[in-house]
């Protein structure tokens, strides 16, 4: 994991690129560049020094609750926002001076933002219109945008005649049919029932891939994070936490706000006892954990453990933890418990089902291998 | 069941009344002040025959319809204004709009004969300065109806045209703009099209109340420049002659709701509802 350091604690330009690995410098310059990009709004900073770069065809996803910043960055992309400092690259050429109708980006809004008094035609063509391409030309490629939306035929509606998901397929082919360099997406899918979503998700990353068209998605939505990124930024109060690859972030998240937002980790407090692998916790147990450097004795560490990385009764053979059931949700094929260890809250564990599902009140016993764990220091930063 | 208040009071003051009048104008005038409910059509045959009311009645649609549009026209951009600015305070802005019907429209439709007229603000102005040598006649005239109606309608318009701009999602704005829109052809493109309905709305009702009027010819213009309404006004109140009278108010009622059923045929009522709701 390459990248997954100089994230953690230093965002400078990381790259969250797919094929950031092998990409040879300076032959290709990302599609998307932020170089310490602060925005303000009076007073109140809702971005602070965010640095990033976005490899060509690529989908990265800024994810992090309402309020910190992820959309702002959408916005400052596309000109709807203006920076207070910094940089915004945009193919090599800095574009935060251009004005917005003249930077080539397609944007899809929660909303869906179709303009209701026009057909599907219409809506579809504007952005070529405003191209000066040739009538005959507006007609094939609004006619091959609807059909990679699969909704052909469709160009002499109106968008109040078609559903939600419909109308958002609609401005999805609206921002591609241009072929603008950055696709950005402002929580596309939130508006959307929960079917339609998981079907739009989908669809949106296939057509990502068969465009090969760089996107950025934005999204409070951990599932819909993971599912389609190649990069995640998780990002909170206006600055970067952490940059990787969805099992990067899920499996060794940077702080203890990515581990919490992205699926509610478990997050065990304790010390460092006299053995460097072994961890006091302050409900009394004492747990092994596998730590990249030894630890100091006596330093306070946080031991995050995701729920689905415990395993309940009989199979719980190291770090064996003893306490009782609080609550037992059957989900068919495996069950979530919440368990009293004795600590301030309650651990949770969603593990396979063997025998019978336990419940309320009844002793359990848990545990987990020691490398299945990721300590976090007493800042909340991961140790590596 | 709770419908029957409103049934009621719609029969009492608005369906009865105008029945009467509806009534009225088949009774027989006999002189001044005095009719019969003798049953006669000879009402709606001079009004038919004598080219004198629908000359009136054309030059009373033409006022109205030049009032209904220079108030869209000039009524529009402060409607715009209102929406677009950035100033924090915009319902002071509205307030702004609301505070002349505080005073009473007779005495606001007054001052503009102290503005106006020979002993007015612009005359005498124009005579100290030298300018002219006699005043200018700018009172008693068409203008000056206009003028006047122009003052008491354009508030309406604003509001109407404010109303339907407010409920223009902004992000569609935003969605033209990163298509490659100028701000002035996001304009032409979303706002002005989405605003329609609300023109409309304020082109009617400035129509209907300008061709209605009553009190603004009689005060601002000549007898040259009265409007349908004080032509009902002489009929009943000079002339003492309420059948005739009857006919007039039905059929500048016909005419007007002519106009109001196009309009809600093609707009709907819910925009002017909205409007007036402010």
């Amino acid at each position: 994991m390459p990248d997954s350091q100089d994230a953690t604690s230093n965002p400078r330009p990381a790259s969250a690129g797919a094929a950031n690995a092998g990409e040879a410098a300076g032959a290709n310059s990302p599609a998307v560049e932020f170089r310490d990009i602060d925005i303000a709004y009076g007073k109140f900073v809702a971005v602070r020094d965010f640095s990033l770069s976005i490899a060509k065809g690529s989908f990265v996803t800024l994810l992090g609750p309402s309020g910190c910043g992820k959309t702002t960055i959408l916005r400052s992309i596309a000109g709807l926002v203006d920076i207070s400092g910094g940089q915004i690259m945009i193919d090599g050429r800095r574009v935060d001076d251009v004005p917005i109708y003249k930077r080539n980006i397609g944007l899809v809004f929660q909303s869906y933002a179709l303009f209701p008094h026009k057909t599907v035609f219409d809506n579809v063509a504007f952005g070529l219109k405003y191209r000066n391409v040739p009538k005959p030309e507006i007609v094939r490629r609004v006619g091959k945008a609807l059909e990679m939306v699969r909704l052909p035929g469709s160009e002499k509606k109106l968008p109040s005649q078609l559903s939600g998901g419909q109308q958002q397929r609609i401005a999805l082919a609206r921002a591609i049919v241009f072929e603008p360099q950055v696709l950005l997406l402002d929580e596309p899918l939130s508006a959307l029932d929960a079917n339609m979503r998981e079907e739009m998700r989908v669809e949106i990353k296939k057509i990502q891939k068969e465009t090969g068209i760089t996107a950025i998605f934005v999204t409070h939505d951990q599932e819909e994070a993971l599912s389609m990124s190649d990069r995640i930024v998780v990002m909170n109060q206006g600055a970067v936490e952490q940059i990787g690859t969805p099992q990067q972030v899920y499996d060794t998240p940077a702080t203890a706000f990515v581990a919490d937002f992205l699926g509610k980790a478990n997050m065990l407090a304790g010390t460092v006892s006299a053995s460097a692998t072994a961890v006091l916790l302050a409900t009394g147990q004492t747990v092994n954990v596998a730590c990249p450097r030894p630890l100091a004795q006596g330093s306070k560490v946080t031991v995050v453990v995701r729920p689905q990385k415990l395993s309940v009764g009989a199979a719980a053979g190291a770090n064996v933890l003893s306490g009782r059931v609080v609550s037992a949700s059957y989900l068919g094929g495996s069950a979530i418990y919440e368990i009293d260890i004795g600590g301030k809250a309650n651990i949770r564990a969603n593990a396979p089902i063997s025998g019978r599902v336990l419940r309320e009140g009844e002793p359990i016993d848990l545990g987990f291998d020691p490398g299945d764990c990721v300590l976090l220091d007493e800042a909340g930063q991961r140790i590596s | 069941m709770l419908v029957a208040p409103v049934l009621v009071l719609l029969i009492f003051f608005l369906v009865l009344p105008i029945a009467v009048m509806a009534a009225y104008t088949f009774f027989t005038f006999v002189t001044a002040g005095v009719e019969t409910s003798a049953l006669t059509t000879a009402n709606w045959h001079e009004f038919l025959t004598d080219s004198y009311y629908s000359g009136f009645l054309l030059k009373t649609l033409r006022v109205g319809a030049i009032t209904a549009t220079l108030c869209g026209v000039l009524g529009y951009f402060p409607a715009y204004f209102i929406w677009a600015t950035t100033f924090k305070h915009k319902w002071l802005l509205l307030l702004l709009l609301i505070v002349p019907f505080w005073i009473s429209f007779t005495i606001r439709t007054f001052s503009w004969i102290n503005i106006l007229g020979e002993q007015g603000v612009i005359n005498v102005a124009l005579l100290k300065l030298g300018i002219i040598n006699e005043p200018l006649p700018m009172l008693y005239n068409e203008g000056a109806v206009i003028l006047g109606m122009l003052h008491f309608l354009l508030p309406y318009m604003i509001l109407n045209v404010y109303v339907s701009l407010e409920s223009i999602d902004r992000t569609l704005i935003a969605a033209a703009r990163s298509m490659g829109c100028t701000s002035a052809q996001a304009f032409r493109e979303v706002t002005l099209p989405l605003s329609l309905p609300g023109l409309a709305a304020g082109l009617l009702l400035c129509f209907v109340l300008a061709a209605g009027s009553y009190v603004t010819p009689q005060l601002l213009g000549s007898g040259r420049d009265a409007l349908f309404g004080n032509l009902i006004y002489d009929t009943i109140m000079g002339e003492l002659n309420w059948p005739m009278g009857a006919t007039l108010s039905i059929v500048l009622f016909v005419v007007l709701g002519f106009f109001a059923a196009i309009y809600t045929r093609y707009m709907g009522m819910s925009q002017i509802v909205k409007g007036l709701g402010g």
